[in-house]
């Protein structure tokens, strides 16, 4: 974390707004975002050359693997949305920051104080292990507290707003604040082995636990991935292009259809499972269905654009911004997809959800984050435009290379895996067995590595860029090349 | 009636409930009186003097 | 229309009660069902709780992650039955906290490992996975074998999972501590464990030290999983959900 002498240096004063806690959030943001894409590196090397786990208990896939997701969703994702919550609600409410810089700054800091508890114990096995829900309970308790301070900072800025309107970015910010509370609680309900101790034991089993850990796991994707990054979209696509949202009666019908559908779509994580069948039908119809909203949501966001075309060639944060839709109505495409349960019996348990999680975090989440970065920053610390556009460009192909190799090596391998699984020979036994299937990844594991250092490359561009704009030198746009459209 | 019958009598219920108010979103959404009042609110990120 | 939207985009308060209404519904649809019908789980015989050696062999696995690259839930397609066995069932995990169902097989499934490979092979294999297959990209757990088990606390974690349902009587949280042993001890008498915990397997998992290692309850767990329920004499009728 940059010191606060930095944080403010050249910073414009508006007296009005709260400021400084989101420029921290806006570096701490670039800081776990390198972090998590390097350690998506380190682990899909070791699914290449597994002896990088040097027999330590410390670098197991096993505990590096949810450090990875943890620090992709909670810490890059998380903190980009702490940050973009607190400048989007006093920007569309009109009001300052309900609590202040002490509240907003409690917030911030105690999150990043839950990320750093919950890193430090799965690198020495303190870990539920439940997916993307693997923090153990004094953790929990924590991020409950500061959730809560979170939900109040927001929703007492919507109150004491001036716009008589709440402009609908509010109204996903404020949806996932409150699904997220209500998820988080239910599912890591537990009891504590010992109050001094890490270990505890959760409220449900089996396949009760099955159901709300999806019912948690899903929404996760879909209130923390998605509807709060919709409300990104809502918010800095229409700045960024200057223009306002192509329908804002689209993004009413968007708003209300996708909270209601996504939270049904959980046991398509769970088919052909324990689970009994009328709830694995639920999940699954109405996954199909949630591919409408998601699509409604899409061509909002890309038609905002309608008209203003020419901006993506001059200004490759909007790029970003737009591609990042693009990549979002692709993966809600895929996803209702494998939540056949047909197709979903060849995917499941394969790579291809791997893929399917990546084109959705790395195209969707990532990049609209880098986007609105790249808006942000110029704002924030009052300079012309980022140091370079040059390099934004680079890091924007960069990236979407990356993402590219990425997932087509994870449907290559996921749909082959899938089919060798279940492949028979002429006499009727099993083809192959188990760790030829293994055996058979290996180049597609090197492509995916392959992938994943162009993306980590490109965010390393892109904390160049950052700094070098905060340091506030010259910008280069404004020597020779075209000036950044602001 | 069994809880099971009764679960799957308003699970059908809640279909024909979920489609009414969707139907009444969108209509109230796409309805032509509402239509300037949109697209005054969608103007509210552009109307902050943010540089 | 009596309903004005206006009033919920202009009252956050109302706004956010409704969203909340709107996405607890699916939730509520599908979860308290699974806990009201009853044959959400099965009624087949022979699955119990963990015997305390088990269950913290199974707190290791949780420790490790081992859920992100091995599943534990066979479904019901011939080529998994042909590769694993038996679908699994609902009851087979009612005592798991949490489920270790997984989501990925990078390495294949276990929930039936058990008695599949020898203890020895457990052993070796986890140590240095690729010293007994070359071809696996498994990590390395040699500490596993070095270090000892740490079981002082085990009544307390019987007690607390009674506390959240699961099934201990008082016997067995009195006997914890001695049931423990007595699972990594083939010398002594294990009727009273039997007794306890049927179809339990006794034995010195770990053959490489004297001491109770990690590796001996590791071990232990893997190669019950599994084994509770006997398929053969089973009525299809029991396994309807």
């Amino acid at each position: 974390m940059s010191s606060p002498a930095v944080l403010s240096a050249g910073a414009r004063t508006t007296p009005h707004y709260v400021e400084d806690p989101i420029r921290a959030a806006v570096v701490l943001t670039m800081f776990w975002g390198i972090a998590a894409f390097l350690v998506g590196v380190i682990i899909a090397a070791q699914l290449v050359w597994p002896q990088l786990s040097f027999d330590s208990p410390y670098l197991t896939f096993g505990r590096l693997r949810p450090l990875h997701t943890s620090a992709a969703i909670f810490a890059f994702g998380g903190t980009a949305l702490i940050g973009t919550a607190f400048h989007v609600v006093q920007r569309t409410c009109r009001a300052r920051l309900f609590g202040g810089e002490p509240l907003a700054w409690f917030i911030l800091l105690g999150y990043q104080f839950f990320i750093v508890m919950a890193a430090t114990g799965y690198l020495l096995g303190i870990t539920q292990s439940k997916e993307y829900a693997e923090p153990e309970w004094f953790v929990d308790l924590w991020l409950t507290i500061v959730w809560v301070a979170y939900l109040l900072a927001y929703l007492g800025t919507v109150l004491k707003r001036e716009e008589p309107h709440i402009y609908v970015a509010n109204w996903f910010y404020l949806a996932f604040i409150v699904t997220i509370a209500m998820l988080h609680i239910v599912n890591n309900l537990a009891l504590p082995v010992s109050i001094t101790g890490t270990k505890s034991y959760g409220a449900w089993s089996g396949v009760q636990d099955a159901m709300i850990q999806w019912w948690y796991g899903h929404n996760a994707v879909g209130f923390f991935l998605t509807a709060a990054f919709l409300g990104m979209m809502y918010y800095y696509i229409p700045k960024a292009a200057n223009r306002p949202v192509y329908s804002y009666r689209l993004s009413i019908v968007h708003f209300w259809s996708l909270v209601f559908m996504y939270i049904w779509a959980g046991p398509h994580h769970l088919h052909y499972t324990s689970l009994p069948d009328w709830a694995q039908t639920l999940g699954m119809v109405f996954s199909v269905m949630l591919w409408m909203p998601s699509w409604g949501g899409m061509i909002n966001g890309l038609m905002t654009l309608s008209g203003a075309w020419d901006k993506l060639r001059t200004d490759p944060g909007l790029r970003f911004s737009v591609t990042a839709v693009g990549f979002y109505g692709m993966a809600t495409f895929e996803g209702p997809v494998m939540s056949i349960k047909a197709v979903n019996s060849l995917s499941h348990y394969t790579d291809w959800t791997i893929g399917h999680v990546h084109s959705g975090a790395l195209g969707w989440v990532a990049f609209i984050v880098f986007g609105t970065l790249y808006y942000m920053v110029p704002k924030l610390w009052n300079r012309p435009g980022m140091w370079s556009t040059r390099l934004m460009g680079w890091h924007y192909w960069i990236s979407t290379i990356g993402i590219v190799l990425y997932i087509t090596a994870m449907w290559v391998s996921g749909i082959m895996q899938g089919l060798m699984w279940r492949a028979y020979d002429e006499l009727g036994f099993l083809q192959y067995s188990f760790v030829e299937t293994v055996a058979a990844m290996q180049p597609f594991y090197a492509i995916r590595l392959l992938g994943g250092l162009f993306f980590l490359t490109g965010g390393l561009l892109m904390a160049y860029n950052m700094w070098r704009t905060i340091r506030g030198e010259a910008t280069l746009a404004a020597r020779p090349r075209p000036a950044l459209a602001a | 009636m069994t809880l099971q019958s009764l679960g799957e009598f308003l699970g059908s219920l809640w279909t024909v409930w979920a489609l009414i108010v969707f139907a009444g979103i969108a209509f109230w959404a796409w309805r032509p009186r509402n239509k300037k009042r949109f697209e005054k609110d969608a103007q509210i990120p552009l109307k902050d003097d943010d540089r | 229309m009596f309903i004005r939207h206006e009033w919920i985009e202009k009252n956050a308060i109302l706004m956010l009660v409704l969203t909340l209404i709107t996405v607890s519904i699916g939730g509520l649809v599908q979860i308290i069902p699974l806990f009201t019908i009853e044959t959400t789980i099965e009624r087949v015989d022979g699955v119990r709780p963990y015997t305390p050696l088990e269950l913290l062999g199974r707190n290791i696995y949780i420790r490790e992650g081992c859920y992100v690259c091995h599943s534990q839930q066979i479904r019901p397609f011939k080529d998994e039955v042909e590769r694993y066995g038996h679908y699994s069932l609902a009851a087979e995990s009612m005592y798991d906290k949490p489920f270790q169902w997984g989501s990925k097989r990078t390495g294949p499934d276990l929930a039936r490992v058990g008695g599949r490979y020898s203890n020895d092979w457990h052993v070796a294999h986890l140590a240095s996975p690729r010293a007994v297959v070359p071809e696996s990209i498994m990590p390395a757990y040699p500490f596993l074998a070095d270090k000892p088990l740490d079981y002082g606390d085990i009544a307390q974690h019987l007690k607390t999972l009674r506390a959240v349902g699961t099934p201990y009587s008082d016997e067995m949280i009195a006997n914890a501590k001695a049931d423990l042993e007595a699972q990594v001890n083939p010398d002594l008498d294990p009727t009273a464990l039997e007794k306890r915990y049927p179809r339990v397997v006794v034995g010195k998992f770990n053959g490489s030290t004297t001491a109770i290692t990690e590796m001996d309850a590791l071990v232990a767990y893997l190669q019950m999983l599994g084994t509770l329920v006997r398929f053969g004499d089973l009525p299809p009728e029991r396994l309807r959900q």
